[in-house]
């Protein structure tokens, strides 16, 4: 259990040292949400109607950026051959390492969103809805997500390789989060949608870290 | 005796021969199979009360569908086996049903369109059918360009595998999202139930075409290995001896 927390601890400080790259990300995120308006108009109604999947589409493709150097950088000076040896169990490492890839690359958009929600002409429940979908279901893209990265891990073209591999997995996710706030909107509500996503949570939750060690395993033979 | 007979197959060396006996009369039989079901659905068939001849192209559209999806789960349950025994001929089998898996699904998705022009009359409506569909495609095709990446045969199986694993549990999970999504957008506009009750012989043709792409589907799939084999035992003993590599030795 220290070791996670020893790991969590090191990447976060890691990212702080060097921020470029998680601002990148975030940037990415608002640049993509941005162009939106410019492509269909600026019709209020339009753009209300448009704003849930848009952002989540935007948040998506922003977390999968981040996604490639998951394992890179660890790969790269050895560090993740070390934690391959050593005596912790590599699943508990491996939620180490997507825990702060959450934190990095999955909270800043959840924070964000809200935001960009309101260039979009949002209700202010639909941004909490927004937010709240965001937040439970960020997670599970780098849950996901980080099996993928394990498995390009090294290869040529790994990055569009890791969008053919994870996008079609990231499917569900998509359905329900952008649904939550679209139910919302229509008048249903929107707690089946976030309960399905939390149930989308904890599956991946608890299998993917397992799965995603297997893959480095595989990746590092 | 089962046990015997199972890790007696397992190797490549002999894998290649078995293959190379069966891969001929399957396809002989999957194309005489194919020509009967197109005989049945395309002159013996009746044409439908409500879609006339249109709704021939069940015909195919229907088994290649069907296969479509149970190759994808025949690709998970052979990287099961390739992941647990670790066993060569698995990883093998699963990398040699991806293609055949992928063109069915896109034949699936063109002979569906072609259909829906004239029933909906549009190529394309974003049903959960088709839809998810649709992604099994893109799984199909996510699986062949990860496995076509790495240069490690071992970890190409073993990775392949992950990923078709992985990908066999989410389908389910995908066909549901994709089916509510539409249902709560649209409502039921347009529903695949067609007539009640299917004509005996319209049954036969779909059943023989089903049939013959099973065959085809063996067949392909016994031969792409036998390459994959020579491919990669190529500086094995046992394939510089084979008599089609050494026509000069040849008794």
């Amino acid at each position: 259990m220290s070791a996670l927390w020893s790991l969590l601890r090191r990447d976060l400080l890691l990212a702080l040292r060097r921020p470029s790259e998680v601002l990148t990300v975030v940037f990415f995120f608002v640049v993509v949400a941005a162009l939106f308006p410019l492509a269909v108009g600026p019709e209020r109604a339009t753009l209300r109607m448009l704003a849930p999947g848009v952002l989540w589409v935007g948040a998506l493709l922003a977390s999968l950026l981040a996604l490639n150097r998951l394992f890179e950088a660890d790969h790269h000076d050895g560090t993740l051959e070390q934690m391959l040896l050593s005596g912790t169990p590599l699943t508990l490492l491996v939620v180490a390492k997507i825990a702060a890839h959450w934190v990095l690359c999955g909270l800043p958009l959840v924070l964000l969103a809200p935001l960009l929600g309101v260039l979009f002409d949002l209700s202010g429940d639909a941004l909490g809805v927004l937010a709240l979908s965001l937040l439970i279901g960020t997670p599970v893209l780098s849950c996901i997500g980080a099996i993928g990265a394990a498995l390009t891990l090294g290869l040529r073209g790994g990055g569009v390789l890791l969008a053919l591999l994870v996008l079609p997995l990231f499917v569900p996710v998509l359905v329900f989060g952008a649904g939550a706030v679209e139910a919302l909107a229509a008048g249903l509500g929107s707690g089946a949608h976030l309960s399905i996503l939390m149930a989308l949570l904890l599956l991946s939750g608890l299998f993917s870290p397992w799965a995603c060690a297997q893959a480095l395993r595989i990746a590092l033979e | 005796m089962r046990r015997i007979a199972w890790t007696h197959y397992a190797a490549p060396q002999t894998f290649y021969g078995l293959a190379g006996v069966c891969w001929k009369p399957l396809a002989l039989l999957a194309l005489a199979l194919a020509l009967a079901g197109m005989w049945v659905g395309f002159m013996v068939a009746p044409a439908d009360a409500q879609q006339g001849e249109g709704y021939r192209i069940i015909f195919v559209h229907v088994p290649v569908s069907w296969m479509s999806m149970i190759i994808y789960l025949a690709m998970a349950f052979w990287g099961v086996v390739c992941l647990v025994f670790r066993a060569r001929m698995a990883g093998m089998l699963s990398q040699a049903l991806a293609p055949t898996g992928a063109l069915f699904a896109f034949l699936s998705l063109w002979t569906g369109a072609l259909w829906g022009k004239p029933m909906w009359g549009a190529w394309w409506v974003w049903d959960a059918r088709l839809t998810s569909e649709l992604i099994l495609f893109f799984l199909y095709i996510g699986f062949i360009a990860l496995t076509s990446a790495i240069q490690d045969p071992r970890r190409a199986d073993r990775a392949g595998a992950l990923v078709a694993i992985v990908g066999a549990v989410n389908v389910p999970i995908i066909y549901f999202s994709v089916k509510w999504w539409n249902t709560l957008h649209q409502g039921a506009s347009v529903s695949l139930t067609r007539s009640p009750s299917m004509a005996q012989t319209m049954l036969w043709g779909m059943l023989l075409m089903a049939l013959a792409c099973w065959v085809y589907t063996v067949a392909i799939v016994l031969y792409r290995t036998r390459s994959l084999i020579l491919q990669r035992e190529r500086h094995a003993d046992w394939v510089a001896q084979l008599p089609e590599l050494n026509p000069g030795l040849r008794p």
